[in-house]
């Protein structure tokens, strides 16, 4: 995993501005947002509960509900404006071109439909398929995610398997009509430690095989720097710091990153007192100007009152701060 | 499954015998049916003699005794009134009110759970709000003047429909149905909708709850992700994620609609069994009272049962916990 490959992107975010026009005022979930991700390569977006990272992979597939709206901005897949697309046309890209799978395996699946029906419904939304044909390839989708009896368990209901056969199931459906970008968010948070691992293994290869880009949306710094090329990491509907994963995770240049990494209690000896970033992500109505990090951040002063534009530091790392950490 | 239905017949005998008890001595706590057979100025020989014949002159567990083992033989008696087996006299004005309630349950449940899927979909629409109006003035108005006035509007002042009566009846299977002609449906149509109007009102309400929560699920959230069309999502996941609540509601207010369509048959005079129920009531028809309340005891423990079994068909949850 080294710098960004300078390949075509085939998902490219320019300036995505989700809001949410609520009673209590404006909230700007997602407030200027910009990555690439290309084909085979994956994206992870990292970033606190509240911090819009959600809201920006909703927003990558059009399903963004009122109050909310993207107000600006440009999702371009493989050159095709999503944004401002008629909600038809759209319709015809989710789940063709551009899939999402969610973070609670129980949830996301039907309960009370057979997994082989919501397979089908899936299949059908794009293709006229025969039932044979449906079958054929729910089963081929099914063994292709590493799930050891697939026939057995098309005739299966979502609460008859395990958490992690259910997300292998989730995965099975976004990759039906191999598409090219999938945004995955936070699909293992809810699974065993043993299971996660061998979900991202499954989705690494897939990447890797079917050439399909991942937008992985978690707040895990661990299972992003096993997956992921590039890492964004998002805070207040911002993104803050943007690079190559390892160079990011190894020596983060943004005091946001610097306290997510620190804050994890593999990285610290055994018995020292664990690292915190006091406070929480501020409310995203009215946030006030300037850094929206300011009020927790050490390294804060007076010039930290104005919005610091995002710059590339000249290493293939962008970042949005005043005072950035030394470079490695 | 065998065991789910022992368990449930084992159930029903037990409900059974209590009602029984119940019906038993509520009834006969009530008044004096004998003042209401005899004239008053026959002999006292006479009087004790009719005493006798009925068994009224037996101590209450004895009566309640023989009263059971006439129940198990399906023997309710003749009744007082119509000098006529109960259970005939029964059975012949059954198909009357099973047709009335069928036409209102299942008219309010094919018009309400749309229009409440509606609302719940689109909450804010003007629409919407019409149709949460509607289920409001369904559960407010009282049904005796929903009757009333649609008498008033549609057979006294428009002429168009009769205020009362069941009309002409086609026989199928030896019971006579009036929904098959275009008199005997003008006929159904008021006293259907009157007894319809509540149990829209209930079906808007449910399947309106039901959507809300449905569409904020993160299956729906999926299925869209999948670029299913919204008539999919609604059709193909929604629909059966909340139909089990209708299904439930749709039972119970079959059965009741059933045993109590008591006010609306009165104002319509439709001759079912809720104006039997009320007649016999006025002139003390024990046996009629009795085999009417068990009857209605019965419809419900069948229909809670079939609701059981249609749960299970709804949701494969419940079938594994089971078996």
């Amino acid at each position: 995993m080294s710098a960004p490959v300078p390949k075509s992107p085939v998902l490219e975010v320019r300036g995505l501005k989700t809001h949410f026009f609520t009673r209590g005022g404006v909230v700007k979930a997602v407030d200027g947002v910009d990555f690439s991700v290309a084909r085979g390569r994956v994206l992870g977006l990292v970033g606190e509960s509240g911090s819009g990272k959600t809201v920006t992979g909703l927003s990558l597939i059009g399903l963004i509900d009122p109050p909310g709206r993207v107000v600006e901005g440009s999702v371009r897949l493989g050159g095709q404006e999503l944004i401002g697309l008629a909600p038809d046309a759209l319709r015809r890209v989710r789940g063709r071109r551009i899939a999402m799978i969610f973070q609670d395996p129980m949830m996301t699946l039907n309960p009370v439909l057979k997994v082989g029906t919501q397979l089908s419904m899936a299949l059908r939304a794009h293709e006229a398929v025969s039932a044979d044909a449906v079958r054929r390839r729910s089963t081929a989708a099914l063994g292709r995610v590493g799930l050891p009896s697939p026939e057995a368990c098309l005739d299966a209901y979502p609460h008859q398997l395990s958490g992690g056969m259910r997300q292998r199931v989730a995965i099975a459906i976004a990759m039906l009509h191999r598409p090219d970008v999938i945004v995955a968010d936070e699909p293992t948070t809810a699974l065993d430690v043993s299971i996660q691992g061998q979900i991202l293994h499954e989705m690494q290869s897939l990447a890797a095989e079917t050439g399909v880009a991942l937008v992985w949306i978690t707040h895990d710094l661990a299972v992003v720097s096993s997956l992921a090329h590039d890492i964004a990491v998002m805070y207040a509907g911002r993104i803050v710091e943007y690079g190559a994963a390892d160079e990011v995770l190894s020596a983060p240049r943004h005091p946001y990153t610097r306290g997510l990494l620190e804050s994890v209690p593999g990285e610290a000896a055994p018995g020292s007192e664990l690292l915190q970033i006091p406070g929480s992500i501020p409310a995203l109505v009215d946030l006030p100007p300037g850094c929206a990090f300011r009020a927790r951040c050490r390294r804060a002063d007076g010039s930290c009152e104005t919005m610091p534009e995002i710059v590339a530091d000249g290493a293939g790392r962008t970042l949005r701060c005043h005072h950035p950490l030394e470079a490695a | 499954m065998l065991g789910f239905l022992i368990q449930r017949i084992l159930q029903a005998v037990v409900v059974m015998l209590a009602i029984s008890a119940l019906v038993f001595v509520g009834v006969f706590a009530v008044g004096n049916p004998i003042d209401v057979l005899i004239s008053p100025d026959v002999t006292q020989q006479i009087r004790l003699d009719t005493i006798a014949r009925y068994g009224f002159d037996q101590p209450l567990w004895k009566q309640y005794l023989a009263f059971l083992d006439r129940l198990v033989r399906a023997d309710f008696g003749r009744s007082f009134v119509f000098n006529m087996p109960v259970l005939d006299l029964i059975l012949s004005r059954l198909p009357a009110t099973l047709e009335l309630t069928l036409a209102a349950v299942l008219g309010a449940t094919l018009l309400g759970v749309p229009l409440g899927m509606y609302a719940g979909y689109k909450p804010d629409s003007l629409v919407s709000k019409a149709i949460m109006g509607l289920s409001i003035l369904g559960f407010s108005v009282p049904t005796f003047w929903i009757g009333l006035i649609l008498i008033l509007v549609f057979a006294v002042n428009l002429g168009w429909l009769p205020a009362g009566g069941r009309g002409a009846t086609v026989p199928i299977l030896g019971v006579e149905w009036s929904f098959l002609t275009a008199e005997g449906l003008k006929h159904l149509l008021l006293p259907a909708l009157t007894l319809s109007l509540f149990r829209l009102a209930l079906m808007i309400r449910l399947a309106r709850a039901g959507m809300r929560e449905a569409i904020l699920s993160d299956y729906v959230k999926f299925a869209r992700a999948q670029g299913l069309s919204e008539g999919k999502v609604i059709g193909g996941h929604v629909l059966k994620n909340i139909s089990i609540p209708i299904v439930t509601v749709f039972g119970l207010e079959f059965g009741a609609t059933l045993a109590f369509a008591v006010v609306t048959e009165t104002i319509f005079s439709w001759p079912g069994l809720g104006k039997l129920i009320i007649d016999s009531i006025q002139s003390l028809d024990r046996p009629v009272m009795v085999a009417y309340l068990m009857l209605v005891a019965f419809l419900f423990i069948m229909i809670n049962f079939l609701v059981d079994i249609a749960y299970a068909a709804l949701d494969p949850r419940l079938r594994t916990g089971r078996a």
